[in-house]
């Protein structure tokens, strides 16, 4: 490509707005007489990288369940590229494009890992609910299924099954799950609970590199974890969305040290230095 | 959660020509998969030589009961073992399937319809199908245990249903006909027991190897992996309640071909084919075989007929004998027989059976000794309230005794109580070794992982 | 007109027992996440060793003890067999209740025989309770026990039996009993913590396997009860166990699974619904011919539309069962699954 022309590109991706993958307008959730969401409002652009922090009880787990269909909001809108999805079942959002992995590890317990994989790759390629052919033939779901056990270093626990995992292996396959249908928008659950700091390290670069080009949005309370993966912070506090910027104008944002960070914050950067 | 379980079913089986790294294969020889066709091949053969072995009329009649048996509870199993769903009222699809097939048989031998009696079962199928699709659709709604009871409330009302629909079901008598329809095709009349054991057993063999192949389907496994999380399931973007519908519909289709076998094997087709009892059975049954297994519900077939004809002629408290067994079964190797057996392999697989065998020797023995006690006094009671017009007097195992005297209950209180505490200390002896061989196995297993 | 009242209040009655059974059912899966298979067993043990006490103290004294032996054994079972299983799931658990009525059945047959045992209410509840008067002249009254021969040679008599009435006054008492326990008593918080928060229960020091063997042996102890109460007002015999268990589990899944006031309603529901049609000798058939359209012997449907809603009694429970799983599948009031 000529100077001239990659130039030309630069201005045009510049000039016109990013795509917006995926929205939430004012959701509000209730259970009985308890606001746990109140008005969170967020815009995620397409291969954006975003984390959500904030404390604890601050609902965050609630917002995710919320977005990928666990629960439906008492009010508010949440879009998936510019299409409704609050109030559809899970399997239908999720057909839409959009995974979430948990917090704890939610895994095919009796099955082994290569066919905890080839199960989520089923859909996505369009075999529905066929009892006419037989898994071992199914090439393009088989390869598949092989090329992200590469992908999660999962290849010598082939057939184990998922019970008699490790943590870090569980968490793995949890990832796993989540992007093998393909879907574009990730949302992950705290992936890194529970690890080693070596652990976390080799993990947050697996997410990386299984999430290349993909949005992905997903709660952290690790800050070296969150400053290093993110494009973008969002602070939920009490159900509300108080934040939503650059890590570096988050930590200034005074709003969010008196909120939130403060003690955190100066930790985090010792532990960065 | 280590050890303690039975491994799942089939062992870790490789698509054909893969082999794990460092580690031989266990159960396969290769490259042609020896082990498939043995199987498969000696089951077949099982079939077709039964009845040439066990050649009395009495035991053409119990293998013709467990070629069906097999074939139900197999289908049972479809919701049981692979989709975690507890059905109390299955025998819904098998019964009607019997009713529909007893209807066809009636018409084939008046003329009206033109359909070979081998091909009525399929009719059976066709309703087992079509009552599973209607059913289903509202119970499969629900999950857990509130899918078990609304089971066992459509299971009430088509009972409820058939006492009161005379014209269909026959009332107190049933519906009954004959299966013998000229012409004889090949000079199979279906007249004599052994030829409907053989379409039964044809029956049998087909039905099984579909029902396998199913666990070997995307919908197969899906079906798995909703036992195992349902919640995940619809995050794979499956719709839960789909598959499971799908699946009491394919289950429903094979009870129905039981069913129809059935009709033709007893020329009779009675309201308690759909009834509690049956239902009761199918679960009691293929839970006792072995529900994680896929060879365990065709144990529990075979045991069911063994149980239902044999047992309940020997004594009048086989009832109390099986409900004690599944509770014991339920506590102690929720696996069932084909658990037992699986995990008894494991052990021979890596040769740590060989040292344990004294120990279940002297546990046969001593459970041996406590169980003659026990049901000396569970039959002494059954006698003296149940037989009351045939006096004190009664044949245990060929000895006859005084039910009334103290000399008889003296012996089996004995027997049970010495056999109860040899038994025990046994127990904990065994316990101690098959912890050990446990442990040395997954060393192993780590080992070999490792290298 | 009288007709009508004392059928209604049959229903009732029948509805109330139907409640005494289910609020044990529903304490229990409340509670523990256990669907006890075996509860409508335990109902028929209480029958039964209330007839057999009641031979040797006579019937007060049983209507106390013999709920009391029936929550022991259900506190004995959950102690040996349940607990062993609570750690493998809520289905092994189902299973084992299972296995015990199979159990249950056996060992009633052996001990009391497989006919029907007599098991007779005292001489005060072997009455009527009251006699609806219902003549041309006066309308409808009521009288006090029996109204007397003259008086009915005119005008049509029904009576209402107390043992009926008793069984009522039970369920209700029972029913205000649980509320006061569970309101506001320290063992009802205690056990409404346990519900919802076991782990977090036992962590605060209380004995929460305990708790358990409480739970499950008072819900016995209720089914017990209505077990003295059905035996002596109806029949007392192997099959009543059969007769009531399934009838239970609709309650439950009609009321909404772990519902006290959905077992209330569902149970008082589905006893009218048993009780209230058995009087109406009409069937879809007699209904069309009102309209004029006259429904021949020949046609397909013909035998279903002949039956009366009398004869489809039976099943109507079941159907309201699979209406509701239809259009309103977590029950009336339901709260967990």
């Amino acid at each position: 490509m000529t100077d001239v022309a990659e130039r030309l590109d630069l201005a045009r991706a510049a000039a016109s707005p990013p795509r917006v993958a995926l929205e939430l307008r004012d959701v509000r959730k209730r259970f009985g007489k308890t606001e746990i969401i109140r008005g969170a409002t967020l815009a995620v652009n397409a291969g954006e990288r975003v984390a959500i922090i904030g404390p604890n009880g601050a609902g965050k787990s609630t917002l995710f369940n919320l977005v990928s269909g666990r629960f439906a909001p008492s009010s508010g809108e949440i879009l998936l590229d510019g299409q409704r999805i609050d109030g559809l079942p899970p399997h239908r959002i999720n057909r839409q494009g959009l995974a979430r992995s948990f917090q704890v590890s939610n895994l095919f317990t009796r099955l082994s890992v290569f066919e905890n994989l080839r199960c989520a790759v089923l859909w996505s390629l369009g075999y529905r609910y066929a009892f006419w052919r037989f898994l071992a033939n199914l090439r393009d779901a088989n390869e598949r299924a092989e090329h992200l056990l590469a992908m999660l270093q999962l290849e010598r626990r082939r057939d184990v099954l998922a019970m008699n995992l490790t943590y870090a292996e569980q968490r793995a396959l949890e990832i796993g799950l989540t992007i093998a249908g393909g879907a574009q928008v990730i949302l992950l659950d705290e992936p890194t609970a529970g690890m080693s700091k070596s652990e976390t390290r080799r993990f947050v670069q697996l997410i990386r590199d299984v999430t290349v080009g993909k949005t992905l949005l997903t709660v952290e309370h690790d800050m070296g974890v969150v400053f290093g993966l993110a494009d973008r912070i969002a602070v939920l506090v009490y159900g509300e969305v108080i934040a939503f910027d650059t890590p570096e104008a988050v930590r200034a944002d005074p709003r969010v040290q008196e909120a939130y960070l403060g003690s955190v914050l100066a930790q985090a950067q010792a532990g960065e230095a | 959660m280590t050890g303690a379980r039975t491994p799942d079913a089939a062992p870790a089986r490789h698509e054909a020509g893969r082999q794990p790294p460092g580690g031989a294969a266990t159960y396969h020889f290769r490259p042609y998969n020896v082990g498939r066709w043995a199987v498969w091949g000696g089951y077949g053969l099982l079939l077709l030589l039964a009845p040439l072995v066990f050649s009395s009329s009495l035991s053409q009649t119990l293998l013709s009961q467990m070629g069906i048996a097999i074939i139900a509870c197999l289908a049972y199993n479809m919701l049981l073992g692979q989709g975690g769903m507890l059905s109390f009222g299955h025998a819904v699809y098998s019964g009607l399937g019997a009713f529909l097939a007893i209807h066809a048989l009636d018409h084939v031998g008046a003329g009206t319809l033109h359909l070979p009696v081998s091909l009525l079962p399929l009719a059976g199928g066709a309703a087992g199908l079509a009552f599973a699709a209607l059913f289903g659709f509202v119970t499969t709604r629900k999950s857990g245990t509130t899918f078990a009871m609304i089971t066992l409330g459509i299971g009430e009302l088509v009972y409820s249903m058939s006492l009161m629909l005379p014209e269909f079901f026959g009332g107190e008598a049933g519906v009954s006909s004959n299966r013998v329809v000229p012409p004889a095709t090949l000079g199979v009349t279906f007249g004599p027991q052994v030829q409907v054991y053989y379409l039964i057993a044809a029956y049998c063999f087909v039905c099984t190897g579909l029902m396998f192949a199913f666990t070997r389907t995307p919908l197969g496994r899906m079906l798995n992996a909703v036992r195992d999380n349902p919640e995940r399931v619809a995050f794979i973007g499956y719709d839960t309640q789909r598959v499971r519908w799908f699946a009491f519909m394919i289950s429903g289709l094979f009870m129905g071909v039981a069913g129809g076998l059935a009709a033709i094997n007893f020329e009779l087709a009675t309201a308690e084919m759909v009834g509690a009892q049956r239902s009761g059975a199918y679960l009691l049954f293929t839970y006792l075989g072995g529900s994680t297994a896929f060879f365990g519900p065709i144990i529990g077939g075979v045991l069911m007929v063994l149980a239902t004809v044999v047992l309940s002629e020997l004594t009048k408290a086989w009832l109390l004998y099986l409900g004690l067994a599944f509770m014991l079964m339920v506590m102690y190797a929720p696996a069932g027989v084909a658990g037992l057996v699986l995990a008894n392999l494991r052990l021979a697989a890596f040769g740590k059976l060989r040292p344990l065998l004294p120990g279940y020797l002297a546990l046969l023995l001593a459970g041996a000794v406590a169980f003659v006690g026990a049901s000396l006094m569970v039959e002494m009671l059954y006698h003296l309230q149940l037989n009351q017009a045939l006096g004190p007097m009664m044949k245990y195992g060929g000895v006859t005794l005084d039910a009334k005297g103290p000399a008889a209950w003296m012996v089996a209180l004995l027997l049970f109580v010495a056999g109860g505490l040899a038994f025990e200390r046994v127990r904990r002896r065994f316990v101690l070794g098959w912890d050990a061989a446990q442990a040395d196995i997954e060393r192993e297993l780590r080992r070999r992982d490792a290298a | 007109m009288d007709q009508t009242v004392i059928n209604i209040l049959n229903g009732l009655s029948s509805g109330l027992l139907l409640f005494m059974l289910s609020s044990g059912l529903t304490l229990i899966f409340s509670m523990m996440g256990v669907l006890n298979f075996a509860h409508a067993g335990f109902y028929m043990l209480g029958a039964y060793v209330g007839y057999a006490s009641s031979r040797v103290i006579g019937f007060w004294p049983a209507l106390a003890v013999a709920p009391v032996v029936v929550g022991l054994l259900g506190a004995v079972f959950e102690r040996t067999c349940l607990r062993r299983v609570h750690r493998y799931g809520h289905v092994p658990e189902l299973l084992v209740t299972f296995g015990l009525s199979y159990l249950i059945l056996e060992v009633v047959q052996v001990v009391w025989g497989r006919a029907p045992v007599a098991f007779e209410p005292p001489a005060v509840l072997a009455q009527p309770a009251f006699t609806l008067v219902q003549s041309a002249a006066s309308g409808l009254s009521v009288v006090l026990g029996h109204a007397d021969a003259a008086t009915c040679a005119h005008a049509a008599c029904t009576t209402f039996p107390a043992t009926r009435a008793f069984m009522m006054l039970v369920a209700l008492l029972m029913l205000l009993a649980l509320w006061l326990l569970l309101r506001h008593t320290r063992v009802g918080l205690v056990i409404q913590a346990a519900l919802t928060h076991p782990e977090m229960a036992e962590a605060l020091g209380h004995n929460v396997p305990r708790v358990f063997m409480l739970v499950f042996g008072a819900g016995c102890a209720l089914a017990g009860l209505a077990g003295v109460i059905g035996g002596s007002t109806f029949l007392t015999e192997p099959a009543m166990a059969a007769a009531v268990g399934p009838i239970l589990f609709v309650v439950v899944v009609v009321g909404g699974t772990g519902s006290l006031v959905g077992a209330f309603v569902g149970a008082l529901l589905i006893g009218l619904l048993q009780t209230v049609p058995l009087t109406v000798d009409k069937s879809l058939v007699d209904a069309a011919s009102a309209v004029g359209w006259h429904v021949s012997s020949d046609s397909v449907a013909y035998p279903l539309l002949k039956l009366t809603l009398a004869q489809v009694a039976p099943i109507l429970p079941y159907l309201l069962l699979v209406l509701i799983l239809i259009f309103r599948p977590r029950g009336l009031f339901g709260t967990r699954e």
